[in-house]
């Protein structure tokens, strides 16, 4: 074990291997793992009343025109609501699995159901 | 080999410091969960001067230590899956006798993280930690490096050390 000064062939092939598999699963991951983004529902009065495909864009009327909610590059956004104070147009668009746009003067609630989890998905530690 | 319970005492509270030290200081190196595991060189170490039961013993004394008293149950859950996989690893390694210090010690580091994953992926219950596989596959890589180069270092001086049982 003394005469150990580097790394011996069977090291490097070792190495290499491992590298690989970690880029094999890497550019797997980048090119295949295109999962679908989910689904975004809509809910007046509590019921669902719609759901829509996170991956097509498009412009929703919500509850015959009171709101109306872009879907645009898997995300969701309210671009328009008869409400006074607009609350739900200011807030950000949402993306992530649970986020929620709420308008409570017209009843509305639009929230998104995917795998793509929210950025505090789980605590480990 | 006489002072058998010394030596193995020395070598667990050496383990115990180890981890110690590295829950004082964490490697914040940008990527979350990532860690050089300084306990780990006692680990090679013993591995290489005492033998697989040995080492076994060392790490599993050591994660229950350490758990209990810096961390929580879960972070033992975790250590025990990771240490576990990576001494199998090394052992295996290190039997077939073409590989040196080094490549042991790689992977070891590689299989820890690959073993904490798993248990991630049982915990969190989710298949997509899986992605997370390859950056933790990198990192074991390195942290198993330095780990080498540090035991090689230790064994040389220790080398007049005559621990086998």
């Amino acid at each position: 074990m003394e005469k150990e000064k580097t790394m011996k062939k069977n090291d490097w092939l070792l190495l290499f291997v491992i590298l690989l598999t970690a880029a094999l699963i890497f550019f797997i991951r980048y090119f295949v793992g295109d999962e679908h983004p989910g689904y975004v529902t809509v809910r007046v009065g509590g019921e669902i009343t719609e759901t829509y495909d996170l991956s097509e864009d498009q412009t929703v009327k919500i509850n015959e025109g009171t709101n109306v909610m872009k879907i645009e590059d898997k995300t969701v956004n309210m671009i328009d609501a008869n409400c006074p104070d607009k609350l739900c147009v200011h807030q950000k668009p949402i993306s992530k699995n649970n986020e929620s746009i709420i308008c409570l003067p017209n009843n509305v609630v639009v929230q998104i159901v995917s795998q793509d989890e929210s950025e505090l998905d789980a605590v480990t530690n | 080999m006489k002072h058998k319970v010394a030596y193995f005492g020395v070598f667990a509270a050496l383990a115990l410091i180890f981890s110690y030290v590295e829950s004082l200081i964490p490697f914040q190196i940008g990527i979350p969960g990532v860690k050089l595991g300084f306990a780990n060189l006692i680990t090679v170490t013993a591995l290489y001067k005492m033998g697989v039961k040995e080492a076994a013993c060392l790490s599993v004394l050591r994660i229950v230590l350490s758990g209990f008293l810096f961390a929580n149950l879960f972070s033992i859950i975790y250590s025990m899956a990771g240490a576990g996989l990576s001494l199998l690893a090394m052992a295996l390694l290190k039997r077939r006798g073409s590989f040196s210090v080094f490549g042991v010690s790689m992977a070891g580091g590689v299989a820890h993280n690959i073993g904490q994953i798993i248990v991630a992926m049982l915990v969190v219950e989710t298949f997509s930690v899986i992605y997370y596989v390859p950056v933790l596959m990198v990192a074991g890589l390195i942290t198993g490096l330095l780990i080498g180069v540090l035991a090689r270092e230790m064994l040389k001086r220790l080398a007049k050390l005559e621990l086998r049982l």
